[in-house]
């Protein structure tokens, strides 16, 4: 089965790749049911027998996730259906279109869309069969949107892909809640022993609204009217095989193991089934453009299967795969003959149609066999199925099946009677006459008709075999006792002995089918007094005004939604955001927390000298309004933080801190030496108040958390663990390190992309809209155009030799001692900053030849490197090596791959820092003048241009 | 922990929030360099206090937490790369508009008073159809 798939998805991909297949595209297509087709002769005998043919692949185990397929009666039906009248419809397709048009698209689709359908039929795991289900939503909207240059059809397409992909999300979680309760998702296994219970009944009701929406039924059903705009061959294999039988199957399936179990889905399919029968036939009758009421017919149609499958008792479930195939029958062939008609007159519309002459009797003959097989006359298949379904009703052991028997029979008088609009619009029963006499402006979704042509044979042969075969089982029904009883013995879990006959003498049903054929006559004679009443239904809300409500009342919603809740203030989404973050764990906090009394007031005095110089500084950047100053005292609190991890005991935190805030107020500086020296704008008390609320509420309930945390101690497995593996496993001494570059390297490896990616985004942000940068220039002059003095330069290029040799000499010796990637590369930024006193940007521009993202690019790469070469040797990501190396004065050196990790990381440091001077450190050298008057960017943008040029 | 450090990373946490409340950029970049602060003080204090963690300085028992550490390390450096983010945003500001406030947001204004952005909706339905009436009406299963 996995097979016949396989080769669906393998041509429908191939068609799509090559798009502009013309039609050959239609042969090739035909591979995919014919194979299916094949493969399920060769395995019907199984079926026939009461066997069942399984494959199961492993997918994700852990989920209960499997391509779980089966293949058994219902099963085959459903398949020969697919697959039958795909070949039917990919054989019509060949005429449909015109010979130049390019094929490749819409035959790949159709493909996919058989492949996916059938993967819904045949699977028999939920999930696995939401999947398939959903395949066939998109290729249907893809379908469906094939002429998508024209926006009806756009539009159809969007209202069938949101109708049944809310319906399908509803399923899912009716699948989720069943495959839970019933704790598998396998689907034979739960109808073999259904759960039960109110989940399992919900659970059943969201599945129910899943099948509606895909069958279209009341009040999910406008969007397959809509979806007409769809050419013939799409909407043949959609209404007859496809898509919209996905929820009737499904519905046949759990039916006769839930219809009882599950409090009230029973009356609900029912109801539903039954509305969706009439409604839609009483719209049928509305109809003038015969694709149209073709389309209402389905949906009619549909309803009738509901009903038989939804009652789930086994006679019942007999009739509907009785019905579900002669259905499959009669609608491809309607719909061809409504395609053949379009292609050969240029109009579907009854009123426009022109008279169909001598050359059009083998097209007349096959649409009134199949519309009589519609209508349940006798001698067609149709009748066969119908009084089955009759039959069944009769002998259901259900509350009100009287009532529901009468709502079947007077559908069915309605169904007969559009059937006989259908026929008499076609002999031209409903024509107006036109000034000209010429057919009225061709619709535009038809293809060009330049002229009245009857159809050629190859366009006409599909249907008429269609035709044939509904007149075949008409007469012989006994054909089809084997596969049509099997189908229902799988469904009913049961045998049901299927005798399909055409006459079993004179009983209730036959005349209840009396009753329907010839009610049908009698409301098509007085149709002029029918059509009157039915004027009344065009006055009355139709579901297309329901869908367009919905949409828009969603879109208004989410309007007001979305101006309550994203108001634009940064402030208020922060304040929300903070209160939310507090309050919430915060009240946990309270109900439940852990209090050991207070913990000691004070570790060490130092400690508080530090926290002094740290929340004095903090307070001082909070208040002060100058810009810079605020930046400076930031600064200092950094290094009050330095302090404070000094005396933790954690020296590489001091360094790097230490390194870090050095690097920062440089940056403070550079990036905001621009911006107004002053903040201005005071805030009004209101705000203020406010604010001071918000940071109340977030410093004592952090404070509540801290003490929490304190009280709670907890054994220090973790740490004990890593500082003995420390050496052994890590060739280290400095546990941070060996945590940083191997225990936790791949968190380090996130960590520097993160830098990487904020450095990019920095220069971006500064430099968009400027030129690239050119050549360093030789420059003489100092930042500020001040010139050069010789002292300084020396002193600096001194210091920086000697700033980076530190900085190397940190990133060696980290592994073992303090230091390591992070700290190195900001002590070498350090040097950057100093040449970048010393001489501006030009300066450190010279101080590497590449380009500054090369260096970050070259960090990440040689870290990604470290960290994946070892899965090359079969080792896991990160894997540590070591050499032992002896080397001329250093003596014996261990040289770890590690270290290699950790030059990536101090390289994407540096690429940082001398990024971030890329893009702040740019005019200093020449707009160093604070005071003059804004310039519009664009103008500056010039400027700059003017002066590059100029130098 | 000590009560000392419980109450200076609640503090730094109640001022770097007072400060990213505000409206200009600068004011909210030092805001969070000190909630960071509070961050980093109390993850580093929630690990014991103790020698500096590296083998051979004492007795393994004595060493401070390490786990902590390293967490904070790569705290501090991307703190970094965020804040050089942040300036480089502010730096933008003040190119476009000579000033770092952070602006109401109008087009959010418009939707909550009613104005929504539907008429772009139109326009752009307009200039699709433009570009269909532009381009020759393909055959129905045009591939492009």
């Amino acid at each position: 089965m996995g097979f016949v798939l396989i080769v669906h998805a393998v041509v429908g991909t191939g068609l799509l790749l090559r798009a502009r297949t013309g039609r050959a595209a239609t042969l090739v297509a035909l591979l995919a049911p014919v194979t299916a087709l094949v493969w399920w002769a060769a395995n019907l005998g199984t079926v026939l027998d009461g066997g069942v043919v399984t494959e199961v692949h492993r997918w994700v185990p852990t989920l209960d996730l499997a391509v779980d397929l089966r293949f058994d009666g219902f099963a085959a039906l459903m398949v020969l259906i697919v697959s039958g009248i795909g070949v039917a419809v990919f054989a019509y397709s060949w005429s449909y279109f015109d010979a130049a048009a390019p094929l490749g698209r819409v035959m790949g689709l159709l493909t996919l869309f058989s492949g996916a359908m059938l993967g819904v039929v045949l699977a028999d795991n939920l999930i696995l069969l939401y999947g398939f289900w959903e395949l066939t939503s998109v290729t249907s909207f893809l379908l469906i949107g094939d002429r998508y240059r024209d926006a009806a059809a756009r539009s159809a397409a969007l209202q069938a892909i949101l109708v049944t992909g809310a319906g399908g999300v509803a399923m899912l979680f009716g699948f989720v809640i069943l495959g839970v309760e019933a704790g598998t998702y396998r689907l034979s296994t739960i109808l073999a022993d259904p759960p039960a219970g109110a989940a399992v009944t919900a659970a059943l009701l969201l599945i129910a609204v899943g099948a509606f929406t895909k069958s279209a039924q009341y009040p999910f059903h406008s969007w397959l009217p809509a979806a007409m705009v769809a050419p013939t061959p799409i909407s043949t294999y959609l209404h007859s095989a496809t898509m919209v039988k996905a929820g009737v199957y499904l519905v046949a399936r759990l039916a006769p193991a839930f219809a009882v179990v599950a409090t009230g889905w029973r009356p609900l399919v029912v109801v539903v089934g039954l509305v969706s029968m009439v409604a839609g036939a009483l719209r049928a009758l509305r109809q003038h453009d015969l694709k149209l009421l073709l389309a209402y017919g389905t949906i009619s149609q549909l309803g009738f299967m509901m009903v038989l499958f939804g009652v789930g008792l086994e006679a019942t479930s007999l009739a509907g795969c009785a019905v579900i195939l002669g259905h499959a029958l009669f609608k491809a062939t309607l719909f061809m003959v409504v395609g053949i008609v379009d292609h050969g007159t240029g109009t579907r519309d009854v009123r426009h149609l022109p008279a169909l002459g001598r050359e059009w009797r083998t097209t007349r003959a096959v649409a009134v066999v199949a519309a009589a097989s519609m209508a349940g006359v006798p001698l067609t298949f149709g009748f066969i199925a119908k009084e089955l379904g009759f039959q069944g009703m009769l002998d259901a052991s259900m509350t009100g099946n009287g009532v529901v028997l009468g709502v079947l029979v007077f559908g069915s008088a309605l169904t007969a009677a559009y059937a006989a609009r259908f026929v008499a619009g076609l002999y031209g029963a409903y024509r107006v006459a036109t000034p000209t006499g010429a057919p009225a402006a061709a619709d535009p979704t038809s293809p060009a008709a330049p002229r009245l042509h009857a159809p050629s044979r190859s366009f006409l042969a599909p249907a008429a075999v269609l035709s044939v075969l509904t007149l075949v089982f008409g007469v012989a029904p006994a054909l089809l006792d084997g596969l049509v009883g099997e189908a229902a013995s799988s469904l009913a879990g049961v045998v049901v002995d299927a005798h399909l006959a055409l006459w079993h003498g004179i009983t209730t049903a036959l005349g209840l089918s009396a009753i329907a054929v010839l009610g049908g006559a009698l409301l098509f004679l007085w149709r002029s007094r029918v059509d009157r009443l039915l004027a009344v239904g065009s006055r009355l809300p139709s579901g297309n005004d329901g869908y367009h409500a919905s949409v828009a009342g969603l879109l208004g919603g989410a309007d007001r939604v979305t101006g309550v809740v994203q108001n634009g203030s940064m402030p208020v989404y922060l304040g929300v955001i903070l209160v939310t973050a507090m309050v919430l764990p915060g009240t946990a906090l309270l109900l439940d927390a852990p209090w050991d009394g207070w913990p000691q007031l004070v570790d060490s005095w130092v400690q508080v000298a530090l926290v002094a110089v740290l929340l004095s500084v903090a307070l001082g950047a909070a208040i002060v309004r100058h810009r810079l100053s605020a930046a400076l005292l930031l600064g200092v609190a950094g290094y009050a933080m330095a302090g404070l991890f000094v005396v933790q005991g954690a020296p590489d935190l001091a360094l790097t801190q230490a390194a870090v805030e050095t690097l920062s107020t440089v940056l403070f500086v550079l990036a905001l030496r621009r911006l107004p020296s002053r903040f201005e704008r005071r805030s009004t008390p209101v705000t203020r108040t406010l604010r001071l609320a918000v940071s109340a509420v977030v410093g004592i309930t952090v404070f509540g958390f801290a003490l929490a945390a304190s009280s709670d101690v907890q054994p220090r497995h973790v740490a004990d663990e890593i500082v003995e593996r420390a050496l052994p496993d890590g060739h280290g001494r400095n546990v941070v390190n060996v945590i940083l570059v191997d225990f936790r390297g791949l968190d380090t490896l996130g960590e520097i992309s993160v830098v990487a990616v904020a450095a990019i985004g920095a220069v971006a942000l500064a430099r968009a809209g400027r030129r690239p940068r050119g050549e360093p220039r030789p420059s003489t002059a100092g930042p500020g155009g001040t010139p050069r003095h010789a002292f300084v330069e020396v002193v600096v290029r001194a210091l920086v030799y000697i700033t980076v040799t530190v900085s190397l000499y940190l990133l060696v010796a980290g592994h073992n001692d303090p230091g390591g990637g992070f700290v190195g590369g900001l002590v070498a930024g350090a040097a950057v900053a100093l040449r970048y006193i010393a001489g501006g940007l030009d300066d450190v521009r010279r101080m590497v030849r590449t380009r500054p993202w090369s260096i970050l690019g070259a960090g990440l790469l040689l870290a990604t490197l470290t960290a994946t070469v070892p899965l090359l040797f079969g080792h896991p990501v990160l894997e540590n090596g070591s050499w032992d190396l002896a080397l001329p004065l250093l003596g014996d050196v261990t040289i770890t791959s590690a270290l290699l990790f950790d030059t990536g990381v101090y390289l994407v440091v540096v690429g940082l820092v001398f990024m971030v001077f890329e893009a702040f450190g740019g005019e200093a050298t020449r707009e160093s003048d604070q005071t003059e008057p804004p310039e519009q960017p664009d103008e500056l943008v010039e400027r700059e241009e003017r002066e590059e040029a100029r130098t | 922990m000590s009560v000392l450090l419980a109450g200076a990373a609640a503090a730094l946490f109640a001022i770097g929030t007072y400060l990213v409340l505000q409206r200009k950029l600068s004011r909210i970049i030092i805001g969070i360099g000190l909630l960071t602060h509070g961050g980093n003080l109390l993850l580093l204090t929630a690990g014991r206090r103790g020698l500096p963690a590296l083998i051979g300085e004492g007795d393994p028992s004595e060493l401070s937490d390490p786990v902590p550490q390293a967490l904070t390390l790569t705290a501090i450096v991307i703190t970094f790369g965020v804040t050089a983010l942040l300036l480089a945003l502010a730096y933008r500001s003040w190119l476009l508009s000579r000033d770092d406030e952070v602006e109401h947001d109008l087009s959010d204004l418009d939707i909550l008073l009613g104005r929504g952005s539907h008429e772009d909706d139109a326009d752009l339905l307009e200039r699709l159809e433009q570009l269909d009436d532009a381009e020759p009406p393909a055959s129905g299963t045009d591939p492009t």
